[in-house]
């Protein structure tokens, strides 16, 4: 297959190997580890950054403005400027919070946005962790997330901080269903939870094509709970800035508002990623049936640029929604995921099995 | 165990207590120095108190202290929105008390210049909407379309908020030779982007969701507050000084009063659309035929006032703005009194949004379309 010279297992393996004859078990070890979590935390910085900066352009674009022009070439060092004024700027904590939890809020739910990456298949072999349960250790993993919101809720002792971290609760807790049912529909239809797989068995359709209209209906529950798991959208209840000010991180400043502001924006990266890994073929190239030439073109993209790209497409829809449609309430969020989104998800699961049955899927 | 069936056989008797939020005086939604003391439960807003004063300036005093010409200067400075028909309403009431006849040109100026105000006024309103609802891009449309009109309003008289246009026998400058063509390319644009309103915003099933039914005024409660303008029509008050005791040139124009009875905040959103529409279709009529003449007519140096009392009502784009002036004689008024529709606006809220969620509060609150200064004075 083309690309076979894309394939990064190579690599990885070979750096093992170099530093295995070099150190001992132990140091390979650790220095492997070192060199991951920098290249994430690296990763982590830039392309949420860079996130900020999109959504700004994007924005601007639905808005009939230009976005920011002035600081670097297009203002591309914008964010980087504003995130060394967040880095400059005074830790202000309320005088009467709990000190312990005010502060480890914020690491709380940067945490989870690692620990979700972890298993994401950004290439062929470019993946940390590729366990059996890779799916189902995604969604345990970013509900983590919704503690650290709780406790930053709890802990700025501010009633909207405390308002907006209920409502971050109920909605993630409820959404968090929809996810990860949305998630099972494809799950029978793959027979594997490990992503790896996942994205392999999808080498000739994308599983979005693959399972017809239950794969479709899957996709578009996932990309709306997506949105409302990661507090986006018109699901911002959480920070809901005209009702609460600014939800539950209003008494933050400075840097630990930057990780609140961060952890957003890679959870969207997260939650996109996820879309892309399950239903767009993750880093496979597009692959039409019987077109020979064609597919061979698209295999001289290389993975990284298929998945970038795609992620970055589906990021565009999120962003699309949140610039154009107003918030929901908190009780119409819960009945639109308990009333409608519940119930068609099991439906949809119960067609979903009887395509597979039946071998009806392409 | 035993506890815990004590603690559920007494759950009736354990009371969650309500707790109290001050929204504002700085609170992205309050659009100013407006303070609201909410008492919750939970998300459920139980009662609201509003406190008004943040921005309290004395204007009403300190009329007292200046010549009737300057009162004008005053008055823009409340409802900033509303300017020129604050300027106007002052303007016409000094005008009654005199008994001065102003020229035909200059009824007809004014009353474009209400209409164009009311347009900025309600496009201002739309943005704030859709912002308070959370969809940020309406404040964008919106103030693209209001710019045409505040380009206008600077070619006019040199401001683009505080006009200070109308004075008492007339307006301070004749219309600007390009005034009639800037205003019709303007309604022929305007025209068009109207429907962008509705497809942003109206159409939507999450706008709708937020705001049908919800924050239910009575017709009762709605004359009993005193709640004027669009608001007021919106649970069928018919309350549009333009008709009832109609002033420049209105009596020349037709146009229709939107009413409706459902009382909700989306039918006050909706009317205050179709009042647009409507003011896009009086300067239509008034446009063409603006008369030749004077545009001001020659007042005394020192303006005073006949002894005795005067009032006079103007539609703002809030609703019915009245101005009372008590006079003795002298160059300066004994006493000046305003009658901002903000303030009776806002003192519905209560009535409106008690029982509904907090978030419910931001969209009633948007739709009474407050500006503080009005309230406060």
């Amino acid at each position: 297959m083309g690309f076979n010279i894309y394939d990064f297992s190579g690599m990885t393996h070979n750096m093992h190997l170099w530093f295995s004859e070099r150190m001992s078990p132990t140091a390979t070890t650790i220095v492997e580890w070192t060199i991951i979590g920098v290249s994430y935390m690296l990763f982590v910085a830039l392309f949420g950054l860079f996130l900020v900066y999109a959504e700004r352009k994007v924005c601007a674009a639905f808005q009939q403005r230009l976005g920011p022009t002035r600081v670097g070439f297009w203002g591309l060092l914008q964010t980087i400027a504003d995130f060394i004024k967040l880095l400059m700027k005074e830790l202000i904590m309320p005088k009467s919070a709990d000190r312990f939890l005010y502060n480890l809020a914020p690491f709380i739910v940067m945490i989870a946005t690692f620990l979700a990456m972890a298993v994401l298949p950004f290439a062929k072999g470019l993946q940390t962790l590729d366990f059996d349960i890779g799916i189902f250790y995604v969604t345990a993993v970013s509900s983590v997330g919704v503690i650290g919101i709780l406790l930053a809720g709890w802990s700025s002792n501010n009633k909207y901080s405390l308002i907006g971290a209920m409502r971050s609760g109920a909605q993630i807790l409820s959404y968090e269903l929809s996810v990860s049912l949305s998630l099972v529909t494809i799950i029978i239809l793959a027979g594997s939870m490990q992503l790896s797989v996942i994205v392999e068995s999808q080498r000739d359709s994308w599983f979005l094509f693959k399972g017809h209209i239950p794969s479709l209906i899957a996709f578009v529950i996932f990309l709306i709970a997506g949105t409302a798991e990661t507090n986006r959208g018109p699901f911002d209840l959480a920070e809901a800035e005209s009702e609460l000010t600014a939800g539950f991180h209003t008494e933050y400043s400075g840097i630990k508002f930057a990780f609140f502001f961060l952890a957003e924006y890679i959870n969207m990266f997260i939650v996109s990623a996820m879309a892309v890994t399950v239903f767009l073929g993750g880093w496979m190239p597009l692959h039409f049936g019987s077109f020979e030439s064609f597919n061979v073109v698209m295999d001289f993209i290389p993975p990284l640029v298929w998945f970038f790209m795609k992620v970055l497409g589906v990021i565009f829809l999120i962003m699309w929604f949140k610039w154009t449609f107003p918030r929901l309430r908190v009780d119409q969020i819960l009945t639109l995921e308990w009333k409608y989104l519940l119930p068609i998800n099991l439906i949809n699961i119960i067609l979903m099995s009887l395509v597979v049955l039946t071998k009806f899927h392409l | 165990m035993s506890e815990i069936k004590e603690i559920i056989m007494h759950s009736d008797k354990i009371h969650t207590d309500e707790y109290l939020v001050n929204m504002g005086p700085q609170h992205p939604s309050t659009h100013g120095v407006l303070r609201l003391l909410v008492r919750l439960e939970g998300e459920i807003v139980h009662n609201i108190q509003p406190h008004v004063g943040y921005i309290h300036s004395g204007i009403e005093k300190m009329c007292e202290a200046i010549s009737y010409p300057q009162v004008i200067h005053l008055t823009d400075r409340m409802d900033y929105l509303s300017a020129h028909m604050n300027n106007e309403a002052v303007a016409l009431c000094i005008e009654n008390a005199l008994q001065v006849e102003v020229p035909e040109r200059v009824k007809y100026i004014r009353t474009i210049m209400d209409e164009l105000s009311r347009l900025a006024s309600h496009q201002l309103w739309w943005c704030v909407m859709g912002m308070d609802l959370g969809a940020l891009t309406t404040f964008f449309y919106g103030l693209r379309d209001r710019e045409h009109i505040l380009d206008i309003f600077e070619e006019t008289c040199g401001a683009r908020m505080t006009l200070n246009y109308s004075v008492p026998g007339g307006v301070m400058f004749d219309i600007h030779p390009n005034f009639q063509k800037r205003v019709k390319d303007f309604i022929k644009e305007f025209r068009k982007k109207l429907p962008e309103y509705d497809e942003l915003l109206t159409g939507n099933v999450i706008f709708q969701e937020r705001t049908k039914n919800i924050g239910y005024l009575s017709l009762e409660d709605a004359i009993a507050w005193g709640v004027t303008g669009p608001s007021g029509r919106g649970s069928g008050f018919s309350c549009d000084v333009r008709k009832h005791q109609p002033y420049s040139a209105y009596p020349l124009v037709q146009f229709e009063e939107k009413l409706d009875t459902k009382g909700d905040t989306f039918t006050r959103y909706r009317l205050r659309i179709e009042e647009m529409h409507e003011s896009l279709h009086i300067i239509e009529q008034l446009i063409d035929n603006i008369p030749e003449g004077d545009f001001a007519v020659k007042m005394k140096g020192v303006v005073k006032l006949p002894e005795g009392e005067f009032y006079q009502r103007v539609e703002t784009a809030r609703g019915e703005f009245g101005v009372y002036i008590v006079s003795d004689g002298k160059k300066n008024p004994y006493r000046v009194k305003f009658r901002s529709p903000g303030f009776s606006n806002l003192f519905a809220l209560n009535k409106m949004a008690a029982g509904h969620k907090i978030a419910d509060l931001v969209a009633i609150m948007s739709t009474l379309d407050l500006v503080i200064p009005d309230i406060d004075r």
